[in-house]
């Protein structure tokens, strides 16, 4: 007696790379390029690993050379939210609407022991972890780490967004929870949060 | 009295500028004499009177404490004008009471005074605030009581200041609260994320629109011509 497997799920195909053409990986490489080299980052710092994140974007380690200089403090202009430093539970749905708030394309890089894990904070008003808020795309341990790591993190950030393909839609995909539930927050309420900032006013989710 | 009066310290204070003691003593030597003085104007208040480390501690009825405090601040020979701290301490003891703690300075005399009250458990732990008198007890008594479910009564706006206000798992700095929580990872983190915190912290909140009248003369002028606060 054997296992058996349904006709449509015997085999397993992938497409192939080369039939996207040579003008979609080429545009693919244009655009990740452009992207990795101009990250702006949102930084969301609650403890000393801010502190070494300050050290980082100043001038003996100069985040500028990886085309981070400018730091965005309005969510709604930023690539990349940079969590440096523990997160209670009392912000756990500030850090959840400033993700919201951010426009694809996003990334999020989860810096030190306690964003990534709660670290020694294994207690009654630390989130353990903030992948269990929001998707992380890479994270940096250390406690803090020092800016050598933070920038071994944010290489490895560019070298992921150099890798990402258009033709795959799942990329993109964001949950969103069910409607029916408390946690659910409609786009529009999401864009009334984030008032109009700078030259900004037509920069929100609903209007990428 | 203007906001912002400028006190003088150790005016009133005898004899030279303190000095780090040391060598101090665990238990006994001199007591502040505002505990004497407390002990004769609320005789039958003050249980006892204790100097720990150079620093005297005073254990008051719970009833009488409120007047003390006000008497300590109001006196002339007492002024105690600043309030350092109210917190609580919850000893491993199951039987020991929960004590209040309220920390007293006095500027002009340079003394600090140490008031305690002793709440027992199994009778509701409840003390009178002394909002009226120091408007900074605010948000120590919130924290207070946030973090060890203690009422003060005639607080005027008495809710948890540290932990968000949907907060169901009690109160953390209690002896019989576990260190993570009484409710599972998944369940703290649910009820975390339903908090709606534009509910309470509004842009009114946050503007200082409220606050104009208050701002010194040269910022108001700046304001009123459409200037920026200044960086």
């Amino acid at each position: 007696m054997g296992l058996t497997v349904p006709g449509d799920r015997s085999t397993v195909s992938y497409a192939p790379e080369s039939q996207e053409g040579w003008v979609a990986t080429r545009l693919d490489f244009l655009v990740n390029w452009s992207r990795a080299n101009s990250l702006w980052p949102m930084p969301f710092g609650t403890a000393c690993c801010a502190i070494e994140f300050m050290a980082t974007a100043a001038s003996d380690f100069d985040l500028a050379r990886f085309g981070m200089e400018r730091m965005s403090f309005s969510p709604r202009q930023a690539d990349v939210l940079i969590c440096a430093g523990r997160v209670p539970f009392k912000l756990a749905p500030i850090i959840r609407r400033i993700w919201q708030q951010m426009p694809q394309p996003k990334w999020c890089i989860s810096m030190g022991a306690c964003a990534s894990t709660g670290g020694m904070f294994d207690n009654y008003a630390v989130v353990q972890g903030i992948d269990t808020i929001i998707p992380v795309d890479v994270y940096v341990p250390g406690c803090p780490p020092r800016p050598e790591g933070l920038i071994y993190g944010i290489r490895m950030l560019q070298e992921k967004v150099m890798n990402e393909r258009a033709a795959d839609t799942r990329t993109r995909d964001e949950m969103e929870p069910d409607p029916e539930s408390q946690l659910y927050i409609p786009a529009s309420v999401i864009d009334e949060l984030s008032e109009p900032f700078g030259n900004s006013v037509h920069q929100n989710r609903s209007a990428p | 009295m203007t906001p912002f009066e400028v006190v003088d310290t150790g005016a009133r204070a005898a004899g030279p500028p303190p000095v780090t003691p040391k060598n101090l003593p665990h238990r006994g030597g001199e007591a502040n004499p505002s505990a004497k003085a407390l002990q004769e104007k609320f005789a039958g208040a003050v249980k006892r009177v204790e100097v720990i480390w150079g620093e005297t501690v005073v254990y008051l009825d719970p009833a009488s404490v409120k007047d003390a405090i006000g008497w300590l601040h109001d006196d002339t020979s007492q002024q105690y004008d600043y309030l350092s701290d109210v917190t609580a301490v919850e000893y491993r003891d199951a039987e020991a009471p929960i004590e209040v703690v309220w920390h007293l300075r006095s500027l002009p005399f340079r003394r600090f005074l140490r008031i305690k009250t002793e709440l027992r458990k199994g009778e509701p732990l409840e003390t009178d605030s002394i909002y009226d008198i120091y408007r900074g007890a605010d948000w120590l008594e919130r924290e207070c009581f946030d973090m060890f479910g203690i009422r003060f009564r005639g607080h005027p706006d008495l809710r948890r200041i540290l932990m968000w206000e949907s907060y169901k798992e009690g109160f953390p700095l209690r002896k019989d609260f576990p260190l993570r929580g009484r409710f599972s990872r998944s369940e703290q983190l649910r009820q975390a994320l339903a908090q709606n915190p534009e509910a309470r912290y509004s842009m009114e909140e946050l503007s200082i629109a409220d606050a104009f009248a208050e701002l010194p003369e040269d910022m108001r002028a700046r304001l009123n011509k459409g200037g920026r606060t200044g960086e």
